[in-house]
C-alpha cells in the first residue's frame, strides 16, 4: 500500500494470515466463496467431488486474511478459514493444463 | 405420586360438569391451558382461567383451536401437563395437530364437550356425534385413548385419569364430555390433595449421550426427555426412526406406525374400563356411555319390570373399545342395545365384534336432547324377543 | 416379474427398499476432519449434507445463526428452535439444539407453548414465507400482537419451494409460479409493514448476501425480548429463479448486491419488494414494548398481590418431593474451533 505519510501505529499493523480448508465432498458447487473472497483467493477446480460437483481450491493462499467470509457465505459448511501465525504461509493448489498440484510457497 | 394441593379444591360443592373437570384437570397437576371459547365448553377455561394464577399456572387464550392445540404440545415438551378444551367445530379443526401430538408422541389430554352437528350444528344442545371422530379424526393410522363422563363427579375424577393415562402412553387422550354432563350441576366431591395419585411426567435417565427419543428398548413407550435440559432431541411430525430424524422409507413407517398402533392396542386390557351390571343372566346387554347411561337407566327399569333380563356395561374409556368383552358376550346373549345420542357410531363398533353372532340393535337419537326412557325400553323388548 | 405372470387386482407398488438407518452407536463421536468446522457443534453432523439446493440461501441463514450462537456463547441447552413445514422448516432438523418440525403454519403457536411451559427457555422460530405468512398468518399476526417472547426467522425466498414453486403470500407481481403459470396478478404482502403494524418491537431485514449484518441481527434478537422479527431474503434457484429465468442463486445474490440498499430505520411502508425491484434492507423497528409475560405477571401482582403464583422460569412440571430428577449436565460454553494453533501440514 502506498501511504502519503507513515501511519504513527504502521509498524504494530499486522496483516493476519489465513488458512483455507475446504470439505470437498460437501461442496454443491454454487460458487458464492469463488465470488466474494475479497483476495481472489479461490477458484473452482475442474475436479468433481463424490456428488459430482466442483469444489473450490484455493490458489492464492498467500493472500488470505482469514476474513472468513467464505465461511460466512458458503450454505453447506464446507469451507473455512483458521489464523496462521505471522509469517508463515500455507500451501499453494497451482492449476496447471497439466492438472493441480500443490507446493509450498516461500516466505517473502 | 401425590398431587400438588395447590390445585385442589377439597370438599363438597355444587358445580357443573364443566366447572368439575376443570378442577379436575387442575387437582391432576394440569399447569398449561390454551383453549379457544366454544359453547359449551368454554365454561371449563373460564373455570382454569380464575383459579390457574394461584397456583403457577398459565392459561392463554388463543387465536384459534389450531393454535391452541399447537400450544398444547409445545408446553407438553417443556414437561407441564397441558389441555385444551374445545367442541365439535374446534375438534374438527385440532385433528391435524392431534395426528402431530400421535405422532410425537405427546401427552396432553383434549376435552370435546360434545354438542348436536354437523358443522354448526346445536351449540347449546347435547349431542354424542363426535365418538367415531375420536378414534379416526386425523389422518392416518393412530392410536389414542378416549373417556367418556357420565356426571360432573365423574367428569371430575376420570379427567384425573385421562392426565394418568396420557402420560404412562405418551399419547393425546380425548376426554369426551357431552353437553347434558357439562352443563348440569351436581355434587361434586373432591377429596384430599394425599388421596389423589397421579402420574408425573417421567423423564429419561440416560445421559444426553446415550439418549435416543423414540427408542423404546424393544418396549413399545419411549422415555421423554424435555426441552431444556440439554438433551438437545429432535421431533418431527414426520415419520421418524429412533433418533427422531424424518426417514423416508417403507421400512421406517413401518417400524413407527406399528409402534403408535401397539402402544394402545397390545396394552388395551390394562386402559379397557367399563362398570357392568347384571351381565351374568343378562339376554339383552345394553352399552352405554356418557348422559345416555343415566337416561337409559329409566329405560332399563322399565324394560326389567317387564320381565327382560336387562345387562348394562357403561363404558368409562370409550377408546380403545373392549373388543375382547364384547366378542365373549356375543356367545351368550341375545343381542346387544346401544343407545347414543348419534345416528349409530358407537353400534357399528359393537356390531363389528359381535360379527353376526347377535344383532346390535342401535337406537338413535340426533341430539338437541336426550332419549326418551321409553324410547329405550321399547328397543329392549324387541331386541329381547 | 417373469413375462408369464400374471397380475391378478391392483398392482402393487413397487416401493424402493431402503434399510433403516440404525442409530449411530451411543457415545462414539465423529472425529473426521469434517468436525473441525468451528460450528460443527451447533449442527448435527450425522445430517450434513443438507437436503437444501445448490445456491440455496437457507444454509446461509442457518449459518448466521450458529455464528450468532457462537459469537454469544449461548448456553445451546436452553435454546429451542421450532420450525414449520417447507423448505425452511427442515431448519429445526439441522440444528444441534430441542429442536421441533412441528405442523405448517403452526410452529409460532407451538413455540409459544414451549416459551409458556418453560419461561426460561429461548425460543427462535424459523419458519419459511409461506409457512409463517400464509397458513400461519393468523398466529404472526397474534403473536406480535401480544408481544410474545419469540424470535422469528422468515427466510423470504418467495415461493413455496418444497412443494415444487407455487405462488406464496410474498411472490411479487407478475412473477410466474407453479399455480400462477401466467404471472402472478396477487398483491404481495410487506412483512416487515405487517410485523410492525401488528405490534412486533424488532423488525428487521436482511439478504443471505449481508451475512455479518444477519449475524449481528440475530445477535440483537437473542439477547432482547418480545416479538423479533427478522426477514432473510434468500435465493432460490431451482424454482423462484429457474421459473422466472433469474438464473441460479448465484444470479440472484449478484442482484442482491446491485439492487440491495440499506436503510436502517427506514418506515416499514416503503419497503415493499417488487419483481426484480429495489430491496431495502436494514434495521427497521427496534424499541421496548412489554412482553407478554411481563404483563402478565405485572397485571396479576396488581391485581391479586401476594396471592398471585407466577410459573416458575423452570417451567410448570410437577417434580416427585422425593426423588431429585438428575440435574442434565450442564453445556460448556461455546470454543471458537478457529483458536487451534496448530496449523495442517504445517
Amino acid at each position: 500500500m502506498k501511504y502519503w505519510r507513515k501511519p504513527l501505529d504502521y509498524d504494530q499493523i499486522e496483516i493476519p494470515h489465513g488458512e483455507v480448508h475446504i470439505i470437498a465432498d460437501r461442496c454443491k458447487g454454487c460458487v458464492f466463496c469463488v465470488e466474494y473472497c475479497p483476495r481472489g483467493v479461490l477458484i473452482m477446480s475442474d475436479e468433481f467431488n463424490a456428488k459430482g460437483y466442483h469444489y473450490p481450491v484455493a490458489i492464492k493462499t498467500g493472500e488470505c486474511v482469514n476474513c472468513n467470509l467464505c465461511e460466512m457465505i458458503c450454505p453447506e459448511f464446507a469451507i473455512f478459514s483458521s489464523p496462521l501465525p505471522n509469517g508463515k504461509l500455507g500451501d499453494v493448489t497451482e492449476v496447471t493444463p497439466e492438472g493441480v498440484h500443490t507446493s509450498k510457497e516461500e516466505p517473502k | 405420586m401425590k398431587t400438588d394441593p395447590a390445585g385442589v379444591l377439597t370438599g363438597a360443592h355444587y358445580l357443573d360438569g364443566d366447572y368439575a373437570c376443570g378442577e379436575g384437570a387442575m387437582a391432576a397437576g394440569c399447569r398449561f391451558v390454551a383453549g379457544y371459547p366454544i359453547t359449551p365448553s368454554t365454561e371449563v377455561v373460564e373455570r382454569i382461567s380464575r383459579r390457574f394464577p394461584y397456583m403457577g399456572g398459565t392459561f392463554i387464550q388463543m387465536e384459534d383451536e389450531m393454535a391452541s392445540m399447537a400450544a398444547i404440545i409445545g408446553a407438553s415438551w417443556t414437561g407441564t401437563k397441558s389441555m385444551t378444551v374445545t367442541s365439535g367445530p374446534g375438534f374438527s379443526l385440532m385433528m391435524e395437530n392431534i395426528g402431530l401430538a400421535a405422532m410425537m408422541e405427546t401427552p396432553c389430554v383434549v376435552v370435546n364437550v360434545q354438542r348436536g352437528g354437523p358443522s354448526t350444528g346445536l351449540p347449546t344442545m347435547v349431542g354424542q356425534q363426535d365418538i367415531m371422530q375420536a378414534r379416526w379424526g386425523s389422518h392416518g393410522d393412530y392410536q389414542i385413548i378416549a373417556l367418556s363422563p357420565q356426571s360432573p363427579q365423574e367428569a371430575f375424577t376420570l379427567v384425573i385419569d385421562a392426565f394418568n393415562l396420557a402420560e404412562l402412553y405418551r399419547v393425546p387422550v380425548m376426554f369426551m364430555m357431552d353437553e347434558c354432563v357439562g352443563h348440569m350441576t351436581e355434587k361434586v366431591v373432591i377429596p384430599p390433595a394425599d388421596e389423589i395419585e397421579i402420574v408425573p411426567r417421567k423423564l429419561t435417565s440416560k445421559t444426553p449421550e446415550e439418549y435416543l427419543p423414540y427408542s423404546a428398548d424393544g418396549g413399545l413407550i419411549p422415555e421423554f426427555a424435555r426441552a431444556g435440559d440439554g438433551y438437545k432431541f429432535h421431533t418431527t411430525g414426520l415419520t421418524h426412526d429412533e433418533r427422531g430424524y424424518p426417514v423416508m422409507s417403507a421400512e421406517c413407517q413401518q417400524q413407527n406406525v406399528q409402534r403408535l398402533i401397539d402402544k394402545i392396542k397390545l396394552n388395551a386390557d390394562d386402559i379397557v374400563r367399563y362398570e357392568e351390571e347384571e351381565i351374568d343372566s343378562a339376554d339383552v346387554v345394553l352399552v352405554t356411555y356418557g348422559i345416555t347411561a343415566r337416561v337409559a337407566r329409566m329405560g332399563i327399569e322399565l324394560a326389567r319390570k317387564k320381565g327382560i333380563k336387562v345387562g348394562v356395561i357403561r363404558l368409562l374409556v370409550v377408546w380403545p373399545f373392549p373388543e375382547k368383552y364384547i366378542r365373549e358376550l356375543a356367545g351368550k346373549i341375545k343381542a346387544f342395545v346401544v343407545p347414543e345420542i348419534n345416528a349409530g357410531q358407537l353400534v357399528l363398533e359393537v356390531e363389528r365384534c359381535a360379527a353376526g353372532k347377535v344383532p346390535a340393535v342401535g337406537v338413535p337419537h340426533l341430539g338437541g336432547g336426550v332419549h326418551d326412557p321409553q324410547v329405550i325400553a321399547d328397543a329392549i323388548v324387541e331386541a329381547a324377543k | 416379474m417373469s413375462p408369464e405372470s400374471k397380475i391378478v387386482g391392483q398392482t402393487a407398488m413397487r416401493s424402493k427398499v431402503h434399510p433403516v438407518p440404525s442409530a449411530p452407536p451411543a457415545g462414539e463421536g465423529a472425529a473426521h476432519a469434517e468436525d473441525d468446522h468451528p460450528l460443527s457443534e451447533y449442527l448435527r453432523m450425522d445430517r450434513i449434507p443438507h437436503i437444501w439446493c445448490p445456491t440455496c440461501g437457507i444454509g446461509i441463514a442457518v449459518k448466521c445463526l450458529a455464528e450468532a450462537l457462537d459469537e454469544l456463547k449461548a448456553d445451546t441447552n436452553k435454546v429451542s428452535i421450532v420450525s414449520g413445514i417447507g423448505c425452511t422448516g427442515r431448519v429445526a432438523g439441522y440444528m444441534k439444539l430441542d429442536g421441533f418440525h412441528s405442523t405448517h403454519g403452526r410452529a409460532i403457536p407451538f413455540a409459544t407453548g414451549i416459551k409458556l411451559g418453560r419461561p426460561e427457555l429461548t425460543v427462535v422460530v424459523f419458519s419459511g414465507d409461506g409457512d409463517l405468512s400464509g397458513i400461519g398468518g393468523n398466529h404472526f399476526i397474534h403473536a406480535a400482537r401480544r408481544n410474545m417472547d419469540l424470535m422469528v426467522v422468515l427466510v423470504n425466498n418467495f415461493i413455496y419451494g418444497m412443494t415444487g414453486g407455487q405462488n406464496a403470500p410474498t411472490t411479487p407481481v407478475p412473477a410466474k409460479t407453479s399455480t400462477m403459470p401466467f404471472g402472478n396478478f396477487e398483491h404481495p404482502f410487506n412483512l416487515p409493514a405487517l410485523a410492525e403494524g401488528c405490534g412486533a418491537d424488532y423488525v428487521a431485514r436482511w439478504t443471505t448476501l449481508h451475512v455479518r449484518r444477519l449475524t449481528r441481527s440475530f445477535k440483537e434478537a437473542l439477547t432482547r425480548k418480545g416479538f423479533r422479527f427478522i426477514e432473510v431474503i434468500a435465493p432460490c434457484s431451482t424454482l423462484y429463479g429457474r421459473l422466472n429465468k433469474l438464473g441460479t442463486g448465484y444470479d440472484l445474490m449478484k442482484f442482491y448486491y446491485e439492487n440491495t440498499e440499506i436503510h436502517n430505520g427506514a418506515d416499514t411502508k416503503d419497503v415493499d419488494i417488487a419483481f426484480q425491484g429495489k430491496i431495502i434492507c436494514g434495521k427497521f423497528v427496534d424499541f421496548e414494548r412489554r412482553t407478554y409475560i411481563e404483563m402478565m405477571e405485572q397485571h396479576y401482582t396488581e391485581v391479586l398481590g401476594e396471592k398471585y403464583v407466577p410459573m416458575k422460569p423452570e417451567g410448570g412440571m410437577l417434580h416427585e418431593p422425593e426423588d431429585e430428577q438428575q440435574a442434565a449436565p450442564a453445556g460448556k460454553p461455546a470454543r471458537r474451533k478457529r483458536e487451534k494453533q496448530e496449523v495442517a501440514g504445517g
